[in-house]
């Protein structure tokens, strides 16, 4: 879906640069097929990647279409049924049940929901974040730039679960739902995003100090351009490649967290559905019912390896620059 | 450094519920007056700024307070902690730079081969791998085909009883140090393909030197530079690491006594524990910094 928006993109700047006529939806959907067949073969791991990743995103759209008719009661995902306690894989319960008897298969299909939620929307504010604090700390240097280093430095300097542990126990409880987002989620996709924004600001930052010093923003300047409108006209378009490819690499790590959150208990309450949660009470009865510990933690290392396949390949097809980087 | 301990104690300070709410066991809550009371036994009445300059000077004097639980100094508890961390910490980056950098550096020489894809998709997965759900696999298979992983239900000393103890915590020090061991390969393989692309190693393969002195002594010499940055990077992800590994492991280290202390509300162990963190990281950071300019020569801190 990615590779073929950038070629649409570039037709329409170029389009617009030189005043051609723009093509026509047609050969738009054309481009945008051949696009993505020539991403998948340029990078099959990639595209295998993007394939699990699509899934998992559809999971957590529509869970529904991925449960069987026997599951589809939302009860037994949140009810307890204790004639169904730790029942083994079968037929009726594709992965098992856990301690309260709730169908294991249908709580991690719904955890998917959890998970790319708390991702996605970690991701995508954090990113703002570091682009705001790393563009706004090169542009004007000074004392911005030292205090908002300094205040990096910091957050940096405490180890990142302590720092998210610590601030999830404090802000849990002052925390508002907000529509799908119950308080203990927001809290964590909240405290993930600030800590990365800052975290990687750093980077941001680096690459907006060089940018200051090209030849077009002395032009800007030169006729007169204000400082807001060199940072988000001149400096900022030309971050955005590379903060969609650290963004892309980014969304592995942060339902990683979400899943060590909340398996250490500090994380999605019950009864909400998360794959750490599920592991976490796994722990109880692992001797017995090993099964339990498997199909959640599957769940976890799918979807934060079929994140990295495709940043990892969205980022040699952007920016060749940054190939191999971590 | 004084900016995080000013955070930490705010944020000590700001944490819903206390300690004194746990206190009345199986009684009870206990009323709001003996809260007060037991509250100002640990001098929490006074206002924040005092409390704060006086935390500080006791921390300088090397006094991180009392548990409000069993009374016992801190530092008393830390001095037995620590080294268990510390030993799981030393492992889990040994074991971290003995898988990471070797299976970078010949991923990055026989680049485009199998060793190199091999290595890539290793890399990669472990990144993706959380470690809590290995270890959980490991003891449920360790429990049910009796291996030696088996962890003990107490944890052996170091000097006790040696080999019990290496036996405790190879897994665990495998499974920390592995966490970062992909970062490592990645970024190890990145290094030392920029450097095997310089001149100088060019003109070592047409002096007719061997492959192993171009590889080691021209090319890791170099690429050693940026590798040094990343093990400061990877040292706060490995206390958190450890946190989560002791608390499967049940590893009496100074990860648990955080999880048990921030569980209680013991305010004063939570705020001495997340400072000795961030000295380590800070520390060790500058650590890195001289190891950093004794391998290049170039940059001289001024």
């Amino acid at each position: 879906m990615t590779s073929t928006s950038t070629h649409i993109d570039d037709d329409e700047t170029q389009a617009a640069l030189f005043g051609m006529r723009k093509e026509d939806d047609r050969s738009k959907f054309l481009k945008a097929i051949s696009g993505t067949w020539s991403f998948a073969r340029g990078y099959p791991m990639g595209m295998m990647g993007a394939v699990i990743m699509l899934i998992l995103v559809t999971m957590a759209v529509i869970p529904q279409l991925f449960t069987p008719l026997a599951v589809q009661k939302a009860d037994s995902i949140i009810g307890i049924h204790i004639s169904d306690r730790f029942e083994t894989p079968s037929w009726d319960f594709w992965f098992g049940t856990n301690a309260l008897g709730r169908d294991m298969y249908g709580r991690l299909v719904y955890g998917a929901r959890t998970a790319i939620m708390i991702g996605f929307g970690a991701v995508i504010l954090a990113k703002l974040l570091s682009t705001v604090i790393g563009t706004v700390s090169a542009f004007f240097g000074g004392w911005v730039d030292n205090t908002l280093q300094r205040i990096v430095e910091m957050v940096q300097a405490i180890p990142t679960l302590v720092f998210l542990i610590l601030f999830v126990v404090m802000l849990e409880p002052r925390m508002p739902d907000i529509g799908p987002l119950s308080s203990d989620m927001l809290v964590i996709l909240l405290v993930v995003a600030v800590h990365s924004g800052f975290v990687s600001s750093r980077t941001v930052r680096g690459v907006a100090l060089s940018l200051r010093e090209e030849t077009y923003v002395e032009a800007a300047q030169s006729l007169g351009a204000s400082d807001s409108r060199i940072m988000v006209r001149h400096i900022v378009p030309n971050l955005i490649a590379y903060v969609i490819v650290s963004a892309s690499l980014f969304v592995g790590a942060a339902v990683l967290l979400e899943s060590s959150l909340s398996f250490l208990g500090y994380g999605v309450q019950p009864p909400a559905p998360s794959w750490g949660r599920e592991l976490n009470e796994a722990r109880e009865e692992l001797a017995r019912y090993p099964h339990l510990a498997f199909f959640p933690g599957l769940f976890i290392f799918a979807t934060v390896w079929s994140f990295n396949m495709f940043g990892d390949a969205l980022r040699d097809r952007l920016d060749p620059r940054l190939r191999g980087s971590t | 450094m004084l900016g995080t301990t000013f955070l930490v104690f705010a944020m000590m300070r700001l944490m819903p519920g206390d300690f004194t709410d746990f206190l009345g066991g199986d009684f009870g809550a206990l009323d709001a007056e003996t809260k007060a009371i037991i509250q100002a036994s640990f001098g929490l009445d006074q206002n924040w700024a005092v409390q704060y300059v006086g935390w500080i000077g006791d921390l300088l004097r090397g006094d991180f307070g009392v548990s409000v639980y069993s009374g016992r100094p801190i530092s008393g508890d830390l001095l037995q902690r620590l080294p268990i961390t510390l030993e799981l910490g030393i492992f889990a980056m040994v074991i971290n730079l003995v898988i990471g950098i070797p299976i970078g550096i010949i991923s990055a020489v026989r680049q485009f081969t199998w060793y190199d894809y091999t290595g890539r998709a290793g890399a990669i997965a472990l990144l993706a791998v959380p470690n809590f759900w290995i270890a959980l696999l490991a003891i449920s298979l360790a429990g049910k085909y009796a291996l030696w992983a088996v962890p003990s239900p107490t944890y052996p000393g170091l000097f006790e009883d040696p080999i019990a103890n290496l036996k405790f915590m190879a897994f665990p020090a495998l499974l920390t140090g592995a966490a970062g061991a992909g970062y490592q390969m990645r970024f190890s393989r990145t290094a030392m393909l920029e450097v095997m692309r310089q001149d100088y190693i060019r003109t070592a393969w047409s002096k007719g030197l061997q492959e192993r002195q171009v590889i080691l002594k021209h090319g890791l010499r170099n690429a050693l530079i940026p590798i040094v940055t990343v093990i400061g990077l990877f040292l706060p992800a490995l206390i958190g690491g450890t946190v989560v590994i002791e608390t499967i492991y049940s590893i009496p280290g100074m990860g648990r006594y955080f999880i048990h202390a921030l569980n209680g509300r013991d305010i004063f162990i939570v705020q001495a524990l997340a400072v000795i963190f961030t000295m380590v990281v800070i520390v060790s950071n500058f650590l890195v910094d001289i190891a950093y300019s004794i391998l290049n020569p170039r940059i001289r801190y001024s």
